[in-house]
Protein backbone atom coordinates (compact mmCIF):
# COMPACT_ATOMS: atom_id res chain seq x y z
CA UNK A 1 0.00 0.00 0.00
CA UNK A 2 1.43 3.25 -1.00
CA UNK A 3 1.16 6.27 1.32
CA UNK A 4 -1.06 9.22 -0.70
CA UNK A 5 -2.00 12.73 0.11
CA UNK A 6 -5.77 13.18 -0.12
CA UNK A 7 -6.35 15.18 -3.07
CA UNK A 8 -4.70 12.27 -4.86
CA UNK A 9 -7.12 9.63 -3.99
CA UNK A 10 -10.20 9.80 -6.03
CA UNK A 11 -13.52 8.79 -3.96
CA UNK A 12 -14.39 6.15 -6.24
CA UNK A 13 -11.33 4.40 -4.79
CA UNK A 14 -11.90 4.23 -1.15
CA UNK A 15 -13.97 1.76 -0.24
CA UNK A 16 -17.28 2.47 1.54
CA UNK A 17 -16.94 2.01 5.40
CA UNK A 18 -20.11 -0.38 5.33
CA UNK A 19 -17.86 -2.94 2.73
CA UNK A 20 -15.23 -2.27 4.37
CA UNK A 21 -16.76 -3.29 7.81
CA UNK A 22 -18.22 -6.17 6.34
CA UNK A 23 -14.74 -7.34 4.57
CA UNK A 24 -13.61 -7.34 8.52
CA UNK A 25 -16.74 -9.12 9.68
CA UNK A 26 -16.00 -11.56 6.91
CA UNK A 27 -12.25 -11.56 7.48
CA UNK A 28 -12.97 -12.14 11.34
CA UNK A 29 -15.17 -14.47 11.31
CA UNK A 30 -13.00 -16.79 8.87
CA UNK A 31 -10.08 -16.14 11.42
CA UNK A 32 -12.08 -17.38 14.33
CA UNK A 33 -13.27 -20.30 12.20
CA UNK A 34 -9.26 -20.94 11.97
CA UNK A 35 -9.26 -20.14 15.48
CA UNK A 36 -11.41 -22.54 16.62
CA UNK A 37 -10.07 -25.47 14.58
CA UNK A 38 -6.81 -24.80 16.15
CA UNK A 39 -7.04 -24.20 19.50
CA UNK A 40 -8.03 -26.45 22.34
CA UNK A 41 -11.45 -25.73 23.78
CA UNK A 42 -9.69 -23.80 27.09
CA UNK A 43 -8.11 -21.92 24.74
CA UNK A 44 -10.30 -21.06 22.44
CA UNK A 45 -12.81 -19.86 24.54
CA UNK A 46 -10.09 -16.70 26.13
CA UNK A 47 -9.18 -15.91 22.67
CA UNK A 48 -12.40 -15.97 21.13
CA UNK A 49 -13.76 -13.89 23.32
CA UNK A 50 -11.88 -10.83 21.32
CA UNK A 51 -11.78 -11.79 18.04
CA UNK A 52 -15.34 -12.07 18.07
CA UNK A 53 -16.50 -9.01 19.45
CA UNK A 54 -13.50 -6.90 18.41
CA UNK A 55 -15.31 -5.07 15.41
CA UNK A 56 -14.06 -1.45 14.59
CA UNK A 57 -15.42 1.34 15.41
CA UNK A 58 -17.30 3.69 13.04
CA UNK A 59 -15.09 6.13 11.48
CA UNK A 60 -17.21 9.37 12.74
CA UNK A 61 -16.89 7.86 15.94
CA UNK A 62 -13.12 7.42 16.00
CA UNK A 63 -12.68 11.29 14.17
CA UNK A 64 -15.22 13.09 16.88
CA UNK A 65 -14.45 11.50 20.11
CA UNK A 66 -10.62 12.50 20.81
CA UNK A 67 -8.99 13.35 23.60
CA UNK A 68 -6.35 15.71 21.79
CA UNK A 69 -6.21 18.41 24.40
CA UNK A 70 -4.00 20.70 22.05
CA UNK A 71 -7.08 21.24 19.99
CA UNK A 72 -9.70 21.62 23.26
CA UNK A 73 -10.64 19.36 25.99
CA UNK A 74 -13.59 18.32 25.16
CA UNK A 75 -14.21 15.20 23.19
CA UNK A 76 -15.56 16.92 20.16
CA UNK A 77 -13.68 20.01 20.02
CA UNK A 78 -10.68 18.35 18.67
CA UNK A 79 -12.50 17.58 15.43
CA UNK A 80 -14.17 21.01 15.55
CA UNK A 81 -10.10 22.61 15.72
CA UNK A 82 -8.11 20.95 13.78
CA UNK A 83 -9.73 20.80 10.75
CA UNK A 84 -7.29 23.73 9.45
CA UNK A 85 -4.15 22.37 11.10
CA UNK A 86 -1.21 22.20 8.26
CA UNK A 87 0.80 19.05 7.91
CA UNK A 88 2.56 19.67 5.00
CA UNK A 89 5.48 20.68 5.24
CA UNK A 90 6.12 19.01 8.41
CA UNK A 91 9.43 17.97 9.76
CA UNK A 92 10.77 15.62 12.54
CA UNK A 93 13.94 15.96 14.33
CA UNK A 94 15.59 12.52 15.10
CA UNK A 95 17.93 13.90 18.15
CA UNK A 96 20.23 12.42 21.50
CA UNK A 97 22.08 9.24 21.31
CA UNK A 98 21.53 8.18 17.34
CA UNK A 99 24.37 7.62 15.15
CA UNK A 100 23.71 10.32 12.77
CA UNK A 101 21.53 13.05 14.33
CA UNK A 102 19.00 15.12 11.68
CA UNK A 103 15.70 16.85 10.99
CA UNK A 104 13.73 14.62 8.18
CA UNK A 105 11.57 16.03 5.73
CA UNK A 106 8.06 13.66 6.55
CA UNK A 107 7.99 12.20 3.22
CA UNK A 108 11.87 10.99 3.26
CA UNK A 109 10.95 10.03 6.92
CA UNK A 110 8.43 7.41 5.33
CA UNK A 111 9.98 6.77 2.56
CA UNK A 112 10.35 2.93 2.11
CA UNK A 113 8.18 1.79 4.79
CA UNK A 114 5.59 -0.89 4.29
CA UNK A 115 2.56 0.65 5.45
CA UNK A 116 0.55 -2.09 6.93
CA UNK A 117 -3.50 -2.29 8.24
CA UNK A 118 -3.30 -2.99 12.04
CA UNK A 119 -6.81 -3.41 13.96
CA UNK A 120 -5.94 -2.63 17.55
CA UNK A 121 -8.16 -1.76 21.01
CA UNK A 122 -7.44 1.41 22.32
CA UNK A 123 -7.95 2.14 25.95
CA UNK A 124 -8.29 5.32 27.35
CA UNK A 125 -7.33 5.88 31.09
CA UNK A 126 -11.19 7.49 31.07
CA UNK A 127 -12.20 3.87 31.47
CA UNK A 128 -13.77 4.10 27.90
CA UNK A 129 -12.03 2.31 24.54
CA UNK A 130 -12.18 2.13 20.94
CA UNK A 131 -11.43 -0.53 17.80
CA UNK A 132 -9.48 1.32 15.83
CA UNK A 133 -8.08 0.32 11.90
CA UNK A 134 -4.64 2.06 11.58
CA UNK A 135 -2.81 2.53 8.66
CA UNK A 136 1.53 2.47 9.53
CA UNK A 137 4.28 0.58 10.52
CA UNK A 138 6.10 -0.53 13.11
CA UNK A 139 8.59 1.97 15.06
CA UNK A 140 10.84 -0.61 15.00
CA UNK A 141 11.79 -0.16 11.50
CA UNK A 142 12.05 3.15 11.96
CA UNK A 143 14.32 3.07 14.48
CA UNK A 144 16.84 0.98 13.06
CA UNK A 145 17.13 3.09 10.16
CA UNK A 146 17.98 5.77 12.64
CA UNK A 147 20.46 3.42 14.34
CA UNK A 148 20.62 4.49 17.99
CA UNK A 149 23.73 4.23 20.08
CA UNK A 150 24.20 1.77 22.97
CA UNK A 151 23.37 4.65 25.59
CA UNK A 152 19.92 4.93 24.27
CA UNK A 153 17.54 3.49 26.68
CA UNK A 154 14.41 5.43 26.21
CA UNK A 155 12.51 7.04 23.50
CA UNK A 156 11.18 10.11 24.00
CA UNK A 157 8.39 12.02 21.92
CA UNK A 158 7.16 15.55 21.25
CA UNK A 159 4.14 17.01 19.79
CA UNK A 160 4.05 20.23 17.76
CA UNK A 161 4.28 23.51 19.88
CA UNK A 162 2.57 26.16 17.68
CA UNK A 163 -0.52 28.12 19.90
CA UNK A 164 -0.92 29.95 16.58
CA UNK A 165 -2.86 26.64 15.22
CA UNK A 166 -3.32 24.47 18.78
CA UNK A 167 -5.58 26.66 20.56
CA UNK A 168 -5.37 24.30 23.29
CA UNK A 169 -2.26 25.67 24.15
CA UNK A 170 -3.06 29.02 24.96
CA UNK A 171 -4.18 27.74 28.31
CA UNK A 172 -1.91 26.20 30.36
CA UNK A 173 -3.65 23.05 31.57
CA UNK A 174 -0.88 21.36 30.37
CA UNK A 175 3.13 21.99 30.88
CA UNK A 176 3.15 22.22 26.46
CA UNK A 177 4.29 21.03 24.78
CA UNK A 178 3.27 17.26 25.11
CA UNK A 179 6.07 14.98 25.29
CA UNK A 180 5.85 11.05 26.27
CA UNK A 181 8.23 8.32 26.40
CA UNK A 182 8.76 4.49 25.81
CA UNK A 183 11.36 2.00 26.96
CA UNK A 184 13.97 1.17 24.23
CA UNK A 185 12.44 -2.43 24.59
CA UNK A 186 8.67 -1.02 24.22
CA UNK A 187 9.85 0.79 21.52
CA UNK A 188 11.56 -1.47 19.66
CA UNK A 189 8.19 -3.95 20.54
CA UNK A 190 6.66 -5.68 16.82
CA UNK A 191 2.88 -4.00 18.04
CA UNK A 192 3.90 -0.74 18.76
CA UNK A 193 3.22 1.30 15.68
CA UNK A 194 3.99 4.35 13.50
CA UNK A 195 0.32 5.73 12.13
CA UNK A 196 -0.04 7.47 9.37
CA UNK A 197 -3.41 6.80 8.67
CA UNK A 198 -7.19 5.92 9.47
CA UNK A 199 -9.18 3.88 7.76
CA UNK A 200 -7.35 3.36 4.75
CA UNK A 201 -7.43 7.19 4.31
CA UNK A 202 -4.92 9.60 5.68
CA UNK A 203 -4.62 10.18 9.38
CA UNK A 204 -7.37 12.89 9.97
CA UNK A 205 -5.84 15.79 11.64
CA UNK A 206 -7.92 15.43 15.06
CA UNK A 207 -5.94 12.21 15.45
CA UNK A 208 -2.94 13.32 15.03
CA UNK A 209 -1.57 13.82 11.68
CA UNK A 210 0.91 14.14 10.06
CA UNK A 211 2.58 10.88 12.42
CA UNK A 212 1.71 9.59 15.30
CA UNK A 213 1.98 6.43 17.54
CA UNK A 214 0.22 4.08 18.85
CA UNK A 215 0.86 1.52 22.10
CA UNK A 216 -1.93 -0.54 22.37
CA UNK A 217 -1.07 -1.93 25.28
CA UNK A 218 -0.92 1.52 27.16
CA UNK A 219 -3.68 3.99 28.28
CA UNK A 220 -4.24 5.97 25.09
CA UNK A 221 -2.11 9.29 26.52
CA UNK A 222 1.23 7.08 26.08
CA UNK A 223 0.47 7.66 22.59
CA UNK A 224 2.01 10.71 21.37
CA UNK A 225 0.31 12.64 18.35
CA UNK A 226 1.36 14.83 15.56
CA UNK A 227 5.14 14.23 16.53
CA UNK A 228 7.99 16.82 15.37
CA UNK A 229 10.74 15.52 17.30
CA UNK A 230 12.26 11.69 18.41
CA UNK A 231 15.14 11.69 20.98
CA UNK A 232 16.84 8.66 21.89
CA UNK A 233 18.14 9.18 25.72
CA UNK A 234 19.90 7.44 28.51
CA UNK A 235 17.33 7.98 31.46
CA UNK A 236 13.62 7.71 31.91
CA UNK A 237 11.62 11.11 29.60
CA UNK A 238 9.12 12.95 31.51
CA UNK A 239 5.88 12.37 30.00
CA UNK A 240 3.32 14.88 29.95
CA UNK A 241 0.49 13.89 32.28
CA UNK A 242 3.07 12.52 35.00
CA UNK A 243 4.50 15.70 35.10
CA UNK A 244 0.88 17.49 35.69
CA UNK A 245 -0.61 14.60 38.14
CA UNK A 246 2.22 12.44 39.43
CA UNK A 247 -0.07 10.36 41.48
CA UNK A 248 -2.60 9.92 38.88
CA UNK A 249 -0.45 8.98 35.59
CA UNK A 250 2.56 7.26 35.80
CA UNK A 251 5.26 6.39 33.10
CA UNK A 252 4.30 3.06 32.22
CA UNK A 253 0.48 3.68 31.84
CA UNK A 254 0.24 -0.54 31.40
CA UNK A 255 -3.68 -0.82 30.77
CA UNK A 256 -4.37 -2.89 34.17
CA UNK A 257 -8.08 -3.63 35.46
CA UNK A 258 -5.84 -4.44 38.91
CA UNK A 259 -4.33 -0.81 39.64
CA UNK A 260 -7.27 1.43 39.72
CA UNK A 261 -6.88 5.39 39.06
CA UNK A 262 -7.01 7.26 42.16
CA UNK A 263 -10.17 8.30 41.20
CA UNK A 264 -11.59 5.87 39.56
CA UNK A 265 -11.79 2.00 38.72
CA UNK A 266 -10.35 0.66 36.15
CA UNK A 267 -11.69 -3.04 36.15
CA UNK A 268 -14.09 -2.13 33.32
CA UNK A 269 -14.53 0.31 30.77
CA UNK A 270 -17.19 1.22 27.99
CA UNK A 271 -16.71 0.09 24.51
CA UNK A 272 -18.27 3.03 22.40
CA UNK A 273 -21.04 2.40 20.93
CA UNK A 274 -22.00 -0.25 23.73
CA UNK A 275 -24.22 -0.07 26.53
CA UNK A 276 -22.80 -2.76 28.89
CA UNK A 277 -19.33 -1.97 30.29
CA UNK A 278 -17.18 -4.75 29.95
CA UNK A 279 -14.34 -6.14 31.61
CA UNK A 280 -11.32 -4.80 30.95
CA UNK A 281 -7.88 -6.98 29.99
CA UNK A 282 -4.58 -7.25 31.40
CA UNK A 283 -1.98 -5.15 29.10
CA UNK A 284 -5.98 -4.23 27.22
CA UNK A 285 -5.86 -8.31 25.97
CA UNK A 286 -1.87 -8.27 24.49
CA UNK A 287 -0.59 -10.06 27.40
CA UNK A 288 0.35 -13.10 24.80
CA UNK A 289 2.65 -10.23 23.21
CA UNK A 290 4.13 -7.96 26.27
CA UNK A 291 3.82 -9.43 29.13
CA UNK A 292 7.09 -10.92 29.26
CA UNK A 293 8.65 -7.13 29.16
CA UNK A 294 7.39 -6.37 32.62
CA UNK A 295 8.48 -9.60 34.33
CA UNK A 296 9.41 -9.14 37.67
CA UNK A 297 8.25 -5.33 37.85
CA UNK A 298 5.76 -4.00 40.33
CA UNK A 299 3.16 -3.11 38.51
CA UNK A 300 1.53 -1.43 41.39
CA UNK A 301 4.78 0.44 41.98
CA UNK A 302 5.24 1.14 38.10
CA UNK A 303 1.85 2.27 36.86
CA UNK B 1 -52.95 42.39 33.59
CA UNK B 2 -53.20 42.70 37.56
CA UNK B 3 -49.83 42.32 39.81
CA UNK B 4 -50.91 38.53 40.44
CA UNK B 5 -52.23 37.36 37.08
CA UNK B 6 -48.32 38.68 36.00
CA UNK B 7 -46.56 36.89 38.60
CA UNK B 8 -48.65 33.79 37.49
CA UNK B 9 -47.86 34.16 33.38
CA UNK B 10 -44.12 34.87 34.74
CA UNK B 11 -44.32 31.67 37.07
CA UNK B 12 -45.62 29.71 34.41
CA UNK B 13 -42.53 31.19 31.68
CA UNK B 14 -40.45 30.01 34.21
CA UNK B 15 -41.52 26.64 34.66
CA UNK B 16 -41.15 26.05 31.30
CA UNK B 17 -38.34 27.31 30.86
CA UNK B 18 -36.93 24.87 33.54
CA UNK B 19 -37.84 22.24 31.06
CA UNK B 20 -36.63 23.37 28.35
CA UNK B 21 -32.97 21.32 28.95
CA UNK B 22 -34.70 18.39 29.33
CA UNK B 23 -36.93 18.74 25.97
CA UNK B 24 -33.23 19.38 24.18
CA UNK B 25 -31.75 16.64 25.82
CA UNK B 26 -34.22 14.20 24.76
CA UNK B 27 -34.46 15.40 21.45
CA UNK B 28 -30.92 15.06 21.10
CA UNK B 29 -31.06 11.63 22.11
CA UNK B 30 -33.30 10.67 19.85
CA UNK B 31 -31.71 12.22 17.26
CA UNK B 32 -28.44 10.73 17.77
CA UNK B 33 -27.13 13.99 18.55
CA UNK B 34 -25.27 13.15 21.98
CA UNK B 35 -22.11 12.10 20.41
CA UNK B 36 -19.93 8.86 20.49
CA UNK B 37 -20.34 7.90 24.28
CA UNK B 38 -24.03 9.43 24.89
CA UNK B 39 -24.74 7.95 28.32
CA UNK B 40 -21.70 10.34 29.59
CA UNK B 41 -23.02 12.97 27.76
CA UNK B 42 -26.62 12.53 29.11
CA UNK B 43 -25.31 12.78 33.19
CA UNK B 44 -22.58 15.69 31.90
CA UNK B 45 -25.76 17.37 30.67
CA UNK B 46 -28.18 16.53 33.34
CA UNK B 47 -25.38 17.37 36.36
CA UNK B 48 -24.05 20.77 34.80
CA UNK B 49 -28.03 21.75 34.70
CA UNK B 50 -28.77 20.36 38.19
CA UNK B 51 -25.70 22.81 39.62
CA UNK B 52 -26.88 25.79 37.73
CA UNK B 53 -30.66 25.53 38.81
CA UNK B 54 -29.30 25.27 42.40
CA UNK B 55 -26.99 28.24 42.00
CA UNK B 56 -29.38 30.57 40.36
CA UNK B 57 -32.47 29.27 43.62
CA UNK B 58 -29.52 30.15 45.89
CA UNK B 59 -28.88 33.44 43.62
CA UNK B 60 -32.83 34.53 44.42
CA UNK B 61 -32.74 35.82 47.81
CA UNK B 62 -29.48 38.07 47.98
CA UNK B 63 -31.06 39.30 44.58
CA UNK B 64 -34.10 40.04 46.36
CA UNK B 65 -32.37 41.71 48.99
CA UNK B 66 -30.08 43.89 46.30
CA UNK B 67 -32.88 45.18 44.29
CA UNK B 68 -35.51 45.12 47.04
CA UNK B 69 -37.80 43.27 44.14
CA UNK B 70 -39.71 41.14 46.76
CA UNK B 71 -41.37 39.59 44.38
CA UNK B 72 -38.23 37.48 43.12
CA UNK B 73 -38.83 35.20 46.39
CA UNK B 74 -42.10 33.22 44.68
CA UNK B 75 -39.98 31.89 42.18
CA UNK B 76 -37.59 30.27 44.40
CA UNK B 77 -39.14 26.99 45.71
CA UNK B 78 -40.28 25.75 41.95
CA UNK B 79 -36.18 26.73 40.81
CA UNK B 80 -34.75 24.53 44.03
CA UNK B 81 -37.56 21.82 42.78
CA UNK B 82 -35.96 21.66 39.13
CA UNK B 83 -32.68 21.71 40.30
CA UNK B 84 -33.07 18.40 42.20
CA UNK B 85 -35.36 17.18 39.70
CA UNK B 86 -32.37 17.10 37.30
CA UNK B 87 -29.93 16.10 39.91
CA UNK B 88 -32.10 13.05 41.06
CA UNK B 89 -32.00 12.59 37.07
CA UNK B 90 -28.54 12.73 36.95
CA UNK B 91 -28.25 10.10 39.73
CA UNK B 92 -30.31 7.65 38.55
CA UNK B 93 -28.81 8.00 34.99
CA UNK B 94 -25.54 7.01 36.49
CA UNK B 95 -27.35 4.40 38.52
CA UNK B 96 -29.73 2.71 36.68
CA UNK B 97 -27.97 3.15 32.96
CA UNK B 98 -24.23 3.76 33.02
CA UNK B 99 -24.32 1.55 36.09
CA UNK B 100 -26.91 -0.49 34.99
CA UNK B 101 -27.87 -1.47 38.60
CA UNK B 102 -24.46 -3.21 39.30
CA UNK B 103 -24.94 -2.98 43.24
CA UNK B 104 -21.42 -4.65 43.44
CA UNK B 105 -19.38 -1.77 41.75
CA UNK B 106 -21.66 0.99 42.78
CA UNK B 107 -21.16 0.06 46.30
CA UNK B 108 -17.05 0.38 45.68
CA UNK B 109 -17.43 3.70 43.82
CA UNK B 110 -19.76 4.83 46.44
CA UNK B 111 -16.65 3.87 49.36
CA UNK B 112 -13.56 4.10 47.22
CA UNK B 113 -14.01 6.75 44.73
CA UNK B 114 -14.78 10.40 47.17
CA UNK B 115 -15.92 12.58 43.85
CA UNK B 116 -18.74 10.09 43.94
CA UNK B 117 -19.20 9.63 47.34
CA UNK B 118 -19.86 13.58 47.65
CA UNK B 119 -21.62 13.54 44.76
CA UNK B 120 -24.09 11.03 46.48
CA UNK B 121 -24.01 12.66 49.65
CA UNK B 122 -25.15 16.08 48.23
CA UNK B 123 -28.11 14.54 46.48
CA UNK B 124 -29.44 12.64 49.60
CA UNK B 125 -29.18 16.07 51.34
CA UNK B 126 -31.17 17.52 48.92
CA UNK B 127 -33.81 14.95 49.64
CA UNK B 128 -35.51 16.07 53.01
CA UNK B 129 -35.29 19.75 51.03
CA UNK B 130 -37.55 19.17 48.54
CA UNK B 131 -39.81 17.00 50.87
CA UNK B 132 -39.96 20.14 53.07
CA UNK B 133 -40.79 22.05 50.54
CA UNK B 134 -44.27 23.09 50.51
CA UNK B 135 -46.02 25.53 52.31
CA UNK B 136 -47.74 23.09 54.61
CA UNK B 137 -44.36 22.20 55.71
CA UNK B 138 -42.74 25.71 55.46
CA UNK B 139 -45.03 26.31 58.70
CA UNK B 140 -44.62 23.32 60.46
CA UNK B 141 -41.40 23.54 60.80
CA UNK B 142 -41.64 27.58 61.76
CA UNK B 143 -38.00 28.45 62.62
CA UNK B 144 -36.28 25.35 62.17
CA UNK B 145 -37.11 25.47 58.47
CA UNK B 146 -34.77 28.38 57.70
CA UNK B 147 -32.28 26.04 59.82
CA UNK B 148 -32.89 22.75 57.49
CA UNK B 149 -33.01 24.83 54.26
CA UNK B 150 -29.22 26.45 54.88
CA UNK B 151 -28.09 22.71 54.64
CA UNK B 152 -28.64 23.78 50.36
CA UNK B 153 -25.45 25.48 50.41
CA UNK B 154 -23.49 22.47 51.78
CA UNK B 155 -25.21 20.40 49.10
CA UNK B 156 -24.27 22.93 46.36
CA UNK B 157 -20.66 23.20 47.52
CA UNK B 158 -20.89 18.97 47.77
CA UNK B 159 -21.84 19.29 44.07
CA UNK B 160 -19.10 21.66 43.11
CA UNK B 161 -16.02 19.35 44.91
CA UNK B 162 -17.91 16.42 42.96
CA UNK B 163 -17.53 18.22 39.85
CA UNK B 164 -13.92 19.51 40.40
CA UNK B 165 -12.71 16.08 41.22
CA UNK B 166 -14.26 14.45 38.35
CA UNK B 167 -12.53 16.61 35.88
CA UNK B 168 -9.12 15.57 34.60
CA UNK B 169 -7.30 19.14 33.94
CA UNK B 170 -9.15 21.58 33.00
CA UNK B 171 -11.14 22.95 36.04
CA UNK B 172 -12.52 26.11 33.78
CA UNK B 173 -16.25 25.30 34.54
CA UNK B 174 -16.21 23.57 37.49
CA UNK B 175 -14.30 26.61 38.82
CA UNK B 176 -16.97 29.08 38.08
CA UNK B 177 -19.61 27.31 39.44
CA UNK B 178 -17.43 27.24 42.72
CA UNK B 179 -16.56 31.78 42.55
CA UNK B 180 -20.35 32.51 42.30
CA UNK B 181 -21.34 30.11 45.28
CA UNK B 182 -18.61 31.76 46.95
CA UNK B 183 -20.09 35.60 46.09
CA UNK B 184 -23.43 34.20 46.70
CA UNK B 185 -22.32 33.49 50.02
CA UNK B 186 -20.91 35.91 50.60
CA UNK B 187 -23.91 38.22 50.32
CA UNK B 188 -25.59 36.37 52.58
CA UNK B 189 -23.48 38.37 54.98
CA UNK B 190 -23.78 41.98 53.78
CA UNK B 191 -26.31 43.34 56.12
CA UNK B 192 -29.35 44.80 53.98
CA UNK B 193 -30.14 48.05 54.15
CA UNK B 194 -33.09 47.35 56.68
CA UNK B 195 -30.84 45.95 59.40
CA UNK B 196 -27.76 48.62 58.22
CA UNK B 197 -30.19 51.23 59.52
CA UNK B 198 -31.43 49.15 62.69
CA UNK B 199 -27.74 48.80 63.45
CA UNK B 200 -27.02 52.09 63.27
CA UNK B 201 -29.83 52.96 65.62
CA UNK B 202 -28.09 50.37 67.93
CA UNK B 203 -31.56 48.68 68.44
CA UNK B 204 -31.60 44.91 68.11
CA UNK B 205 -32.74 43.51 64.93
CA UNK B 206 -36.43 41.88 65.81
CA UNK B 207 -36.87 38.43 66.10
CA UNK B 208 -38.80 37.26 63.05
CA UNK B 209 -42.00 36.11 63.15
CA UNK B 210 -41.92 32.25 63.34
CA UNK B 211 -44.41 30.89 60.46
CA UNK B 212 -46.26 31.21 56.94
CA UNK B 213 -47.11 35.12 55.62
CA UNK B 214 -44.89 37.28 57.33
CA UNK B 215 -41.69 35.28 56.64
CA UNK B 216 -41.03 36.23 53.06
CA UNK B 217 -37.64 34.74 53.18
CA UNK B 218 -39.05 31.24 53.70
CA UNK B 219 -40.58 29.90 50.44
CA UNK B 220 -42.75 31.21 47.97
CA UNK B 221 -45.74 31.90 50.60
Amino acid sequence: MLVRRAPDIRSSEITPESLYLNRRAFLAAAGFAALNAALPAAGRARTGHHADEDKPNSYQDITHYNNYYEFGTGKEEPAENAGNFRTRPWKVEVSGEVAKPAQYDLDDLLHGQTIEERIYRHRCVEAWSMVIPWNGFPLRSLIERFRPTSRAKFVEFTTLLDPSQMPGQRSDILPWPYVEGLRMDEAMHPLTLVVTGLYGRPLPNQNGAPLRIHVPWKYGFKSAKSLVRIRFVETQPLNTWNVSVPNEYGFYANVNPNVDHPRWSQARERRIGEFFRRPTLMFNGYADQVASLYAGMDLRRYF
Amino acid sequence: MSPRAARRAVKAALFAACLVPLAVLAADAVGGRLGAEPIRATELRLGIWGLTLLVATLSITPLRRLTGWNVLGGYRRMLGLFAFTYIALHFLTWFGVDQFFAVKYIGQDLAKRPYITVGFASFLLMIPLALTSSAAMVRRLGRRWKTLHSLVYLAALGGIVHFVWEVKADRTVPTRYAVILVALLALRFVPTRSRRAAAAREVPVPPRPPSGAAAPAGADA
